[in-house]
């Protein structure tokens, strides 16, 4: 297959170039006789790289800046005293550098005969061997011996050995560090190149590592003293191993496996950032995933999920074998396939008989490829006969398709990610990057420390607020709920202390409508000082942050579900749709409106038509012109009437005129709000198909479970925050049997449809076929240009890193009035406090993926974080159980006391299904798209002993529902 | 879908339409409902109209009128 073959061109160069790539005016210089030009502020030995001579180095990387401390790296230079390192050297216009000598090399050997004097010489059995650049720099430097012996009875002067001969300590050797689930920090080969340290800084930003001590006592240190790795500051990223060259910090699965023999370049199947990896493979065994440094955006950073969170796939608990039951409270029974789908099948197009066409419906995967939600769409369109789709962007960004489709004309984020280099002020809203979109944290905290300015808007103190190296110049902590109101007043002071960009409005909006949005917002009711009372954010400092965005140069907005999760989600989207076009920050690199997107395919999973009203590309079933497209390519009539959305399905449920789902990939019962509803529309229902990996809480109340494959098993294309396409890469055959869109094409054709895909790339030619903003994509074009940002067609064939430049999709801007209105969940007597809830580094959404590895070390369980304040007046200590408990439901869970939360907030996350967070939260949601009101349920907190009679029952339900039958003989 | 929950959502609409610059909220709550809403929620809507309408804001009311003149 073509899909193991990697194009040799200059994206698949992966040579290590030494020091970063500068930009300025070309200067040419003379490098071992050749003639070279490279941009002003390259260095010596970059210039060295792109002519093709490679600089001997061991501290120098192309993603850290230049340190200038191993000494390898020396040349000549005519006319230049002694012998300068080649990092730390920026290039002159008619330079002439020697890269080898005579002289050079013998220094270069006395250099390396330095360094391995202090390592052990246990290269065969060492996890690096073969994958070590301290060994490659031995071999090209030509050293063959090494002269420096400890001196006879005294003391060893080295820190690899733990005894000397004479048995005694060795005090300066240090035991490895074996804290970190997924790598090692072995002191004992560390050659104090500080390439981890410096990764950690300027890769990651988190300042987790330092060298400690001086000269000889140099010694690279988690944390402080005392701290191991696991119990210091770091993330387990993966960027201090990747810099390692040598084996002191080494992927523990390499240690136990061996280095790999080919590799795969494919997506991360985690977050929205859609960071590109090598994986790197023996045979169809995975050894490690690494940062793919051309992936364009992750640009070679990873967080701990993507570089290490991929155990899930062998998981004990993954299900191979297809299984049914007639009822629920059955035990399941494993069938072969033909069997399950004819079951599946029979029941479907029974319900249909009996309750009709639109009885049934689907749910597409925001996991899974835009392949096979393409598929997953067109089942129910195409064989059911119905728009009854949707997908769960209906639970987090639903309203930004609504919101930026209002104002703009489309429904997605208008930069790359690379823009973030080009912002001056940011304004993250709702968002906690650092913990949800880690790679892009990293990113948006090098832009900060280079200078450029924060704004967050949170109730919650985000790690963004302040930690190392970077803080806020404005954290504003609204009460939650409050989005539209602080939106409606930072436009306001824009508005009338006349800050706006007016040329950009009269030239790129409707000048009317801006009309009619400057007089609403220019009302003194929305006012910063207005509003403070109710929004809990001083004015003074709103009026500065607003002041800061509009007139701070380049500004970009980035927002996440704290947006969108409310009751006026879709509002608030337009409130921010209106402070980017106000202050003309659309069109340009380094500006933009940004939705940061939870989960790997949620982009993806929307444009490929999940939604119940729309098909692929964003059309209403309403258009004729577009049916008529689809009626064309699949034969069949659809049905131009919207369909049911998540929650209208669950309730048509109850009502009994909805029986019959099938689910790819998402755990509706764990994530949706108001648990007990959801369970109630699920156990009315009498054919439930989930499609997945594990048996998920929902399918507790399932019928038939389809097991699904993992992203290393299929080919396909996801689609991440920034609308890039990014091509998924079977690395492993499916260990179920079947790919995910091959299952869904099963269960059409199990019902009569006549499907005949061979290759997803044949399902991504209908896409480009069918959608305009796909028309230019295919397999060929991903495969030559790595990635491509729809819209990619004949106006844009090489795809849109920015949209928007000269005009906005739907013509004009349009700016809408955005009049806050308080949600109806309200803080009482009985409920006085406010719960938020987001998520943690180190597990994603339900959990069902990073439970499931060995991230559980660092959040085993969900916490209640609430402010000293609230617990001491309710008697909570620290660890205590509590009962958390909604007008909807209580739950009970472990306190943590932080003022991370203001007073009257607190606040979990949702990655453990024995929580039950969704038991609290409330059917409320946003009034265009239904998304619900996570983000704001009031609530009571008081002291327990342990888990509710509900949480209980419901464990005990769980392992009922999951009894499997042993297969028969 | 109890019809509280149906009240409740069709106001929802009809509060943000209401602070839109313009005259034509209800045609306004009209088309999005349309849009948006299954045609059983809006066969449902209707009969709460036809019932009496209890607890539905007026521009709901009469973005049901404009819905059946539309259909």
């Amino acid at each position: 297959m073509k899909d193991f073959i990697i194009p040799w061109n200059e994206r698949s160069d992966e040579r290590d170039m030494g020091t970063p790539a500068k930009e300025g005016k070309p200067v040419t210089l003379t490098i071992d006789g050749f003639e070279i030009t490279v941009p002003e502020g390259t260095s010596v030995m970059r210039a060295a790289a792109e002519a093709g001579i490679q600089v001997p180095k061991l501290c120098a990387s192309d993603n850290l800046e230049a340190f200038g401390s191993c000494r390898l790296c020396a040349v000549e230079i005519e006319g230049r005293r002694g012998l300068p390192a080649s990092c730390t050297t920026p290039v002159a216009p008619g330079m002439v550098v020697q890269t080898q000598n005579e002289k050079l090399r013998k220094l270069r050997r006395g250099v390396m005969e330095l360094y391995i004097s202090d390592h052990p010489l246990d290269c065969l059995t060492c996890a690096a061997n073969g994958d070590c650049e301290l060994q490659d720099m031995a071999g090209a430097v030509g050293l063959r011996d090494v002269r420096y012996k400890a001196p006879e009875g005294a003391g060893l002067a080295n820190h690899f050995e733990a005894r000397d001969t004479s048995g005694q300590v060795n005090p300066e050797w240090l035991p490895k560090d074996d804290s970190n689930p997924y790598f090692s920090y072995d002191p004992s080969k560390c050659i104090v190149c500080n390439r981890c340290v410096r990764a950690c800084e300027e890769v990651q930003g988190t300042f987790a590592l330092t060298i400690e001590g001086r000269g000889f006592d140099s010694r690279v240190s988690a944390g402080g003293a005392g701290d191991d790795f696991l119990a210091s500051d770091c993330v387990s990223c993966g960027a201090c191993v990747q810099a390692c060259p040598t084996a002191t910090l080494q992927e523990k699965s390499v240690i136990e496996l061996g280095t790999p023999e080919r590799s795969v370049i494919t997506t991360c199947a985690y977050c929205g950032v859609g960071c590109s990896f090598k994986a790197e493979m023996q045979g169809d065994q995975l050894v490690r995933m690494v940062p793919y440094k051309h992936g364009k955006a992750n640009r070679g950073h990873s967080c701990v999920k993507g570089r290490f969170a991929y155990g899930y796939a062998t998981h004990k608990d993954r299900i191979l074998n297809p299984m049914i039951r007639e009822t629920i409270d059955e035990p399941w029974r494993e069938v072969s396939w033909d069997e399950a789908l004819s079951f599946a099948a029979t029941k479907l197009r029974g319900l249909q008989e009996v309750h009709g066409r639109r009885s049934i419906g689907v749910i597409t995967s925001s996991r899974c490829t835009n392949e096979e939600t393409f598929l997953v769409q067109k089942l129910t369109r195409a064989v059911f006969g119905n728009n009854n789709t949707d997908t769960c962007a209906r639970v987090c960004h639903s309203p930004t398709g609504y919101g930026l489709g209002q104002a703009f004309g489309t429904s997605a984020g208008t930069q790359d990610f690379d823009s973030v280099e080009k912002t001056d002020v940011v304004v993250v809203i709702g968002a906690n990057p650092t913990d949800g979109h880690p790679v892009f944290g990293s990113r948006l905290k090098k832009r900060l420390r280079e200078g450029a300015k924060l704004i967050v808007i949170d109730p919650r103190r985000i790690d963004l607020v302040k930690s190392a190296h970077i803080q806020a110049a404005h954290h504003l902590a609204l009460k939650p709920g409050t989005n539209v109101a602080v939106l409606t007043a930072l436009s306001h002071v824009i508005v009338t202390e006349g800050l706006m960009d007016e040329a950009f409005i009269r030239e790129r909006c409707d000048w009317d409508e801006f009309q009619d949005y400057a007089e609403f917002v220019s009302d003194p009711r929305h006012s910063p000082e207005a509003t403070e009372a109710l929004t809990g954010v001083p004015a003074a400092e709103l009026r500065a942050a607003a002041r800061l965005f509009a007139t701070g140069g380049n500004g970009a907005i980035y927002y996440g579900l704290g947006v969108t999760e409310h009751s006026q989600g879709s509002t608030s989207v337009m409130g921010i749709a209106n402070l980017a076009m106000l202050t003309g920050n659309l069109g340009r690199p380094g500006v933009g409106v940004n939705p940061l997107r939870g989960q790997n395919n949620v982009q993806g999973s929307c444009d490929m038509g999940s939604f119940p009203h729309e098909l692929p590309g964003y059309r209403h079933v309403k258009l004729p012109e577009v049916r008529e497209i689809f009626e064309q390519a699949w034969g069949v009539e659809i049905d131009p009437e919207p369909g049911l959305r998540i929650n209208n399905m669950l309730d048509a449920a109850v009502d009994g005129s909805f029986k019959g789902l099938y689910i790819q990939g998402e755990d509706i019962l764990q994530s949706d709000p108001d648990t007990k509803h959801v369970a109630a529309g699920l156990a009315a229902m009498e054919c439930v198909i989930v499609h997945d990996l594990f048996l998920n809480e929902t399918a507790n109340y399932a019928h038939v479970f389809l097991p699904g494959s993992t992203f290393l098993e299929k080919d396909g294309t996801f689609t991440n925050a920034e609308r890039r396409i990014n091509r998924v890469r079977k690395v492993m055959a499916p260990r179920n049997g079947y790919a995910d869109w091959e299952v869904t094409q099963l269960l059409a054709n199990a019902m009569g449809a006549g499907w005949n895909y061979t290759h997803p790339a044949q399902i991504m030619e209908e896409i480009a076929a069918t959608t305009p903003s796909f028309a230019g994509v295919d397999y060929a074009l991903l495969e030559e240009k790595g990635s491509v940002q729809w819209p990619c067609n004949e106006a844009h064939p090489e795809g849109t890193p920015v949209m928007h430049v000269d005009g906005f999709v739907r013509g004009k801007g349009r700016f809408i009035v955005t009049e806050y209105v308080a949600t109806d969940e309200k803080t009482g007597p009985r409920f006085p406090l406010l719960l938020t809830t987001g998520r943690i580094l180190s597990q994603y959404n339900v959990g069902a993926q990073t439970r499931r590895t060995e991230n559980v070390v660092w959040h085993e369980r969900d916490l209640l974080e609430i402010h000293p304040h609230d617990a001491e007046q309710r008697g909570i200590k620290d660890g205590d159980w509590v009962r958390l408990a909604s007008r909807t439901g209580e739950t009970t869970l472990i306190a943590k006391l932080t003022d991370r939360v203001s007073p009257g907030v607190v606040y979990t996350t949702f990655h453990h299904p024995d929580t039950q967070a969704n038991v609290i939260t409330t059917d409320f949601s946003d009034w265009a798209t239904n998304c619900p009101e996570y983000k704001v349920t009031a609530v009571q907190v008081g002291p327990s002993n342990g888990p509710t009679d509900w949480q209980e029952e419901y464990a005990a339900r769980t392992e009922r529902a999951r009894r499997i039958l042993p297969a028969a003989e | 879908m109890s019809p509280e929950k149906m009240v409740y959502m069709a106001n929802q609409i009809a509060t943000f339409f209401k602070t839109q610059p313009g005259e034509d909220v209800a045609a306004r709550v009209a088309a999005h409902i349309h849009d948006f809403w299954e045609p059983r929620m809006r066969d449902q809507l209707c009969a709460h109209v036809d019932a009496g309408g209890a607890g539905l804001d007026p521009a709901v009311i009469a973005a049901v009128a404009e819905l059946r003149a539309g259909a």
